[in-house]
């Protein structure tokens, strides 16, 4: 009524400000909007995140390099982890349920919308957190892991660190550090304080989206949509909700604790005064393990979607993988002391941690061959999203079988903080995470965006991402067995270690390189009309059955479902999936 | 990005650290698959045992998923594919199947966690007290009242018990020669053994991120016969040797009056031994490395060294000593004597 009658008065234009091309992102609580922006600033993470990995490999590419001081690489290895896991995988995974969950099972946005948005803004925050320290010199140092005592301090120490800085000057500081070592000042600078405040901040976001997801999943899917027919990318992020309302206090609790060590005295992880540092372990590890859950079951979820569709088929066993995600769910919060194996607990404690991680296996294999079989008897169309798919099945399960084999607890003893640990994670989290995650970015641009990503230019982003992955992770495995530890800024000559890391070096910069071709594809393709219709794919889920992109309400009218494949439903009248699901 | 600007300084340790590195600081680069000592022998046959199953699973799985990748990609009139939805018979056999496997791997895992590994008792063994600093290792022989640093000798077919100890951050001790690794946990009575039957020299590594210098903090264990074993204690005991040389008596003497003595010991007869938080440099003249394993133990070395700790090791404790040339070539001399 407003803006009418100024029109009225002869101003032609006159919009508010959530009508702003800026202002309407801003204010925005569309669940699809807001999925975009999670996908954004993520893969700006994930950009910073992979510089900083650059910068580690270039640092060890020769034995006694000198392209970062200690202290610089100690920051940056910290911040790869720290970004690369709560700046990058776990939002842009938020970033595609928000987009697709409500599609998906049919609903017109997130059960909160408003704390969706809320969401957002605070991993916003904490990411703006985490990343200012760097201006400040102060970018957490002491690994993402952030153990104690090593991110202790008592409170006197950390006013002694300052006035020292401003006052005496560095010389100064240096002389009273070695005096204040001995009363538990391992970290006087405010590094481990950006740690606690912006890993708070994201936790909260976390939370945030992960009871939203929740209720959503539970209270608005379209009539007919039962659980037992949600796209198992609906049933991979419900599981990881679950994941992260329940392992994410742990980690509040240990950094606050923390907190209180530094700035209120308490001596919560400070064994001189009566505290224990492994308590910060246990804690840490119980959020830790159940995270890389968070990490790569989204993912799971995605290939779920995507291999049958380009396979021509159903997903094989549906049942089997939705339930062994839940399995691996309820699992995940028992094997988090496998972290630990060499910190000396008991024998008997460290069988049973075998035994949780061995079982933990079980579910992750039985996924792998039902993907298999999926692909078993199709028509497979090599689309780029397709290509990722099975990249990520071979990589991922080389780091399914080098995990086992970290499950092996004397063997552990050895590999544990190697580099055999690092390619562990990288085989799970790159070879895993990512490939499926660039699965579903080519798969749901056209959904996104209207456009297509070109297939020439994915293709060479598919292969330099497989060769360079295998270059920069798979030397690594051996650096483990010759003894290379893992966070050390530098490594002597003479040790046999020198090749192999120059080969992970030179696959870290044709990830790079791969990486560039995508950027290369994206403005291109951003650059042409929306010439995409509801269904380029041939799909079979609800997200399929709009326009692309969708309208703001999502669906005309709400669609009823009969099975676990609507659109298939839709395609095949003459012979639908509810006549023939067991 | 603002980081600390450090060029200068840092490329002093870059020129001194190539200068090692041209010396040959390691004879032998560790290798966990060449195992010397008996539990790493053990800990390496579960590897092979693993890979072995690892491969195996491996090439089955991909074989059958590039054989379906190429049978089944679609060809011009490939048939429409049969919507199968699963065959639960078939699922239940590949979940029992690896769960059998995996329960074989469990199986060998707990019983050589349990047994195989464990240190056995009622066999002579020596006790060692492996004391990790920011960034160096300091060792002592309880019942033989030797102390020294960055240098472990043991005899061979003995059981070596190291009892772990840490007063500041959490540590890593690992010969991966020898024996995977156990934490150093303060406020933890944390332990390791070993036992090897060839004589060498290995090396030790901390493998627990503890701060800047965590690249920094390796060590060398020496496996030696019994009767070098005898010698080189029977040496550790002695107080420190009388400085001779006109040059290394000027260094003994600039040793106390340049506040050496502030963080350092050297056991002269007749005064009991104190601890203070540098190594005990008694017989420093005998080892094979200083400064936490970064530089071989020899008058260059050293002199680099005095001239600016911090340019070889940037953060340790020890300071600038502003030393002249002159003063830094009478403490090599004296240290060196220290044999």
């Amino acid at each position: 009524m407003a803006v009418g009658s100024v029109a009225t008065q002869g101003r032609t234009t006159q919009r508010t400000w959530a009508q702003t091309a800026i202002g309407s992102w801003v204010t925005t609580t569309d669940h699809k909007k807001i999925g975009v922006m999670y996908m954004f600033t993520a893969f700006f993470f994930f950009l910073f995140g992979g510089v900083e990995a650059l910068l580690v490999r270039t640092q060890l590419a020769v034995p006694d390099n000198g392209v970062l001081t200690p202290e610089q690489y100690d920051q940056v290895f910290t911040m790869h982890a720290t970004i690369m896991i709560f700046l990058f995988l776990m939002p842009i995974w938020t970033g595609f349920g928000n987009y697709l969950v409500p599609l998906m099972i049919g609903a017109r946005d997130m059960a909160f919308p408003r704390l969706n948005a809320l969401g957002y803004w605070l991993f916003l925050a904490g990411g703006v957190v985490l990343t200012l320290s760097f201006l400040f010199n102060a970018a957490p140092n002491a690994g993402w892991f952030s153990y104690a005592p090593l991110t202790e301090a008592t409170p006197g120490c950390l006013t002694q660190h300052i006035s020292s800085l401003t006052a005496q000057g560095q010389a100064a500081y240096a002389a009273t550090q070695a005096a204040s070592g001995a009363q538990g000042c391992f970290s006087p600078g405010q590094n481990p304080d950006f740690w606690i405040i912006g890993i708070n901040l994201l936790g909260i976001a976390s939370l945030t989206g992960a009871i939203n997801f929740v209720v959503t999943i539970l209270r608005m899917r379209a009539p007919g949509m039962t659980i037992n027919r949600m796209p198992l990318f609906v049933w991979m992020i419900m599981v990881t909700s679950f994941l992260l309302i329940f392992a994410l206090p742990s980690l509040t609790v240990a950094s606050f604790l923390l907190l209180f060590d530094r700035h209120l005295g308490t001596h919560f992880f400070q064994a001189s005064a009566g505290g224990d540092p492994l308590l910060w372990q246990h804690l840490f590890w119980s959020f830790g393990h159940p995270e890389v859950y968070i990490l790569i079951l989204p993912a799971f979820g995605m290939i779920s979607e995507i291999l049958p569709v380009f396979s021509g088929k159903p997903i094989f066993g549906y049942t089997f993988i939705a339930w062994s995600g839940v399995a691996i769910g309820f699992l995940s919060f028992t094997v988090w002391a496998h972290h630990m194996f060499a910190v000396g607990l008991p024998p008997l404690a460290q069988a049973f941690f075998a035994s949780s991680t061995t079982l933990i296996a079980i579910p992750t294999a039985v996924k792998i061959f039902n993907w298999v079989a999926t692909v078993h008897g199709g028509r497979i169309r090599f689309t780029v999203p397709m290509l990722f798919a099975l990249g990520f099945i071979a990589m991922f399960l080389i780091g399914g079988l080098n995990g086992a084999a970290l499950a092996v607890v004397p063997f552990d003893y050895q590999v544990t903080d190697t580099y055999f640990v690092v390619s562990h994670i990288h085989y799970v989290l790159f070879g895993g995470s990512v490939m499926a995650l660039f699965a579903g970015i080519y798969y749901w641009f056209p959904k996104f965006s209207g456009r297509k990503l070109n297939e020439g230019l994915g293709q060479w982003q598919f292969w330099l991402y497989l060769i360079g992955l295998n270059l920069a992770f798979f030397p690594m495995h051996i650096l483990g067995l010759l003894g290379m530890p893992r966070r050390q800024y530098t490594y002597p000559p003479n040790m046999g270690w020198d090749t192999l890391n120059l080969i992970s070096t030179v696959g870290a910069f044709v990830i790079a390189v791969g990486t560039i071709f995508f950027l290369v594809n994206f403005f291109i393709t951003m650059r042409q009309p929306r010439t995409m219709t509801d269904d380029p794919w041939d799909a079979y889920t609800l997200e399929w059955a709009t326009s692309s992109p969708p309208p703001v309400e999502n669906f005309k009218s709400i669609p009823l479902v009969r099975s676990r494949r609507p659109l298939y439903d839709m395609k095949h009248p003459d012979n639908p999936d509810w006549r023939n699901e067991h | 990005m603002p980081f600390r600007s450090n060029v200068n300084k840092y490329g002093a340790a870059l020129a001194v650290l190539l200068c090692a590195a041209a010396l040959g600081a390691w004879a032998h680069p560790p290798n966990i698959l060449n195992p010397h000592g008996y539990v790493a022998l053990a800990e390496s046959n579960l590897f092979w045992f693993i890979l072995i199953i690892a491969t195996t699973v491996f090439v089955l799985v991909m074989s059958f998923f590039v054989y379906s990748i190429i049978r089944f990609r679609a060809r011009p009139g490939a048939p429409e594919p049969v919507q199968r939805h699963g065959n639960s018979a078939l699922e239940l056999a590949w979940t029992i199947v690896p769960t059998v496997v995996l329960m074989g791997v469990l199986g060998t895992t707990i019983y050589t966690l349990l047994y195989a590994i464990q240190q056995p008792t009622n066999v002579p063994t020596i006790t060692v007290d492996a004391i990790g600093h920011q960034w160096w290792w300091e060792f002592k022989y309880p019942n033989a009242n030797v102390t020294t640093a960055d240098e472990l000798h043991v005899p061979i077919n003995t059981v070596i018990h190291v009892n772990l100890i840490s007063d500041n951050v959490i540590h890593s001790f690992w010969i991966p020669d020898l024996a995977g690794k156990t934490d150093v946990i303060p406020g933890h009575d944390n332990y390791m053994w070993f036992k090897s039957d060839t004589p060498g020299a290995y090396r030790g590594e901390c493998s627990e991120f503890c701060g800047t210098q965590h690249a920094n903090m390796n060590f060398e264990v020496v496996v030696e016969s019994q009767s070098a074993y005898d010698a080189w204690v029977a040496n550790q005991q002695l107080p420190a040797a009388t400085p001779t040389s006109a040059l290394a008596i000027q260094g003994a003497a600039l040793f106390a009056s340049k506040t050496c003595i502030g963080c350092h010991v050297i056991n002269v007869k007749g005064v009991p031994a104190s601890h203070l938080i540098g190594p005990n440099l008694t017989h420093f003249g005998s080892r094979q490395l200083i400064a936490g394993g970064v530089l071989d133990n020899n008058p260059q070395n050293l002199a680099t060294y005095l001239r600016n700790p911090q340019a070889v090791k940037n953060g340790i404790d020890m300071p600038d000593l502003n030393l002249t040339q002159s003063e830094i070539d009478a403490l090599v001399a004296y240290l060196d004597s220290l044999k």
